[in-house]
């Protein structure tokens, strides 16, 4: 346990003879932080939106009418176990085990995937029934909302696929290494955003 | 000078440690599932109502984030100025300003519809 929560960080520390490139991958790390909280704000936007919009359905379809529960349930358990598996990825990365990295990254990939066809699929239906994104203001706020996040997640997908196929190529060195742990950083902090998405938008939508 | 370490090639620059069992992902997976689970049935089985099930189901998504940070992100390890916890700090901020804010200030519009 005591050697599964070391930071890259520490990680980097070790093996680098000088520390030059050590502060130059913290500091990419640290502004990937940088970059995570202009992304809170952006999400924080989008949810104060929503939130002042979501009781102007204008007569059309509420949140009551169009929330599958099912659906929106088995979204969120996909992408709490994604957010596991990357991080078992990243624990693999820290063993130095190639394999077990490439398969648990494959792995929270998939799960990624099979969440996004699921909102896909939801958005289909949406539509499908009317409760398309123009039809109110409840419904322009919601699109933008999820679909920003599903957007996001989809990026995540692409980005986690380079990674491993760079580390396929070149393996587990100190690059490789910090751009893991940045996905993984950017994937966890996703599935916050979807923690409030299921609670604000979703489980209050039902309510 | 040791830039040609970094940029790989030769496969080092990076010293794994031991296998060691996942502990704290589990558990951070564990919890992330329990407060998901008791959110979902709060909810669906209205065990409180309104603002009451609104502030514990709000409290719960909280509480995901500081699992996410703790067990996940490993937010409180590193080394030298803490600027990760200041810009986090910063954009929470932000994040209450706005959603808070403007929660709050719409509440005085009373049911206009648009």
């Amino acid at each position: 346990m005591a050697v599964s929560n070391k930071d890259l960080s520490g990680v980097l520390a070790r093996g680098q003879s000088a520390g030059h490139s050590h502060d130059e991958n913290e500091l990419r790390v640290a502004g990937f932080w940088i970059f995570l909280s202009t992304d809170m704000i952006l999400f924080a936007c989008l949810f104060a939106t929503y939130l002042v919009l979501r009781g102007n359905t204008d007569a059309g379809p509420t949140p009551q009418q169009i929330f599958d529960v099912r659906g929106f349930t088995e979204e969120t358990f996909i992408l709490l176990t994604s957010s596991f598996t990357c991080g078992l990825a990243t624990h693999a990365m820290h063993e130095g085990r190639r394999g077990g990295l490439i398969t648990w990254l494959s792995i929270t990939a998939l799960l990624g995937l099979s969440f996004v066809g699921l909102e896909v699929s939801e958005f289909v239906h949406d539509v499908g029934v009317g409760a398309t994104m123009q039809r109110s203001a409840f419904l322009s706020a919601f699109f933008t909302l999820v679909g920003t996040h599903g957007l996001h997640v989809s990026i995540g997908i692409l980005w986690m696929i380079s990674i491993m196929y760079q580390i396929l190529k070149r393996g587990i060195n100190a690059t490789t290494a910090r751009k893991l742990t940045i996905v993984g950083l950017y994937w966890h902090f996703l599935d916050v955003v979807w923690v409030f998405l299921f609670t604000v938008v979703y489980l209050m939508g039902v309510m | 000078m040791s830039s040609h370490m970094m940029e790989g090639g030769h496969g080092d620059g990076f010293t794994p440690h031991g296998r060691s069992f996942p502990w704290l992902h589990v558990v951070g997976y564990l919890l992330s599932l329990v407060l998901t689970i008791i959110a979902f049935l709060a909810v669906l089985n209205h065990w409180l109502s309104g603002r009451t099930l609104i502030s514990i189901i709000m409290l719960l998504a909280v509480m995901q984030i500081g699992i996410q940070l703790f067990f996940f992100m490993h937010f409180t390890e590193g080394h030298g100025p803490r600027y990760h916890i200041m810009a986090l700090g910063f954009a929470l901020f932000f994040t209450i300003i706005f959603v808070g804010g403007s929660v709050w200030i719409m509440s005085f519009g009373g049911s206009q519809a648009y």
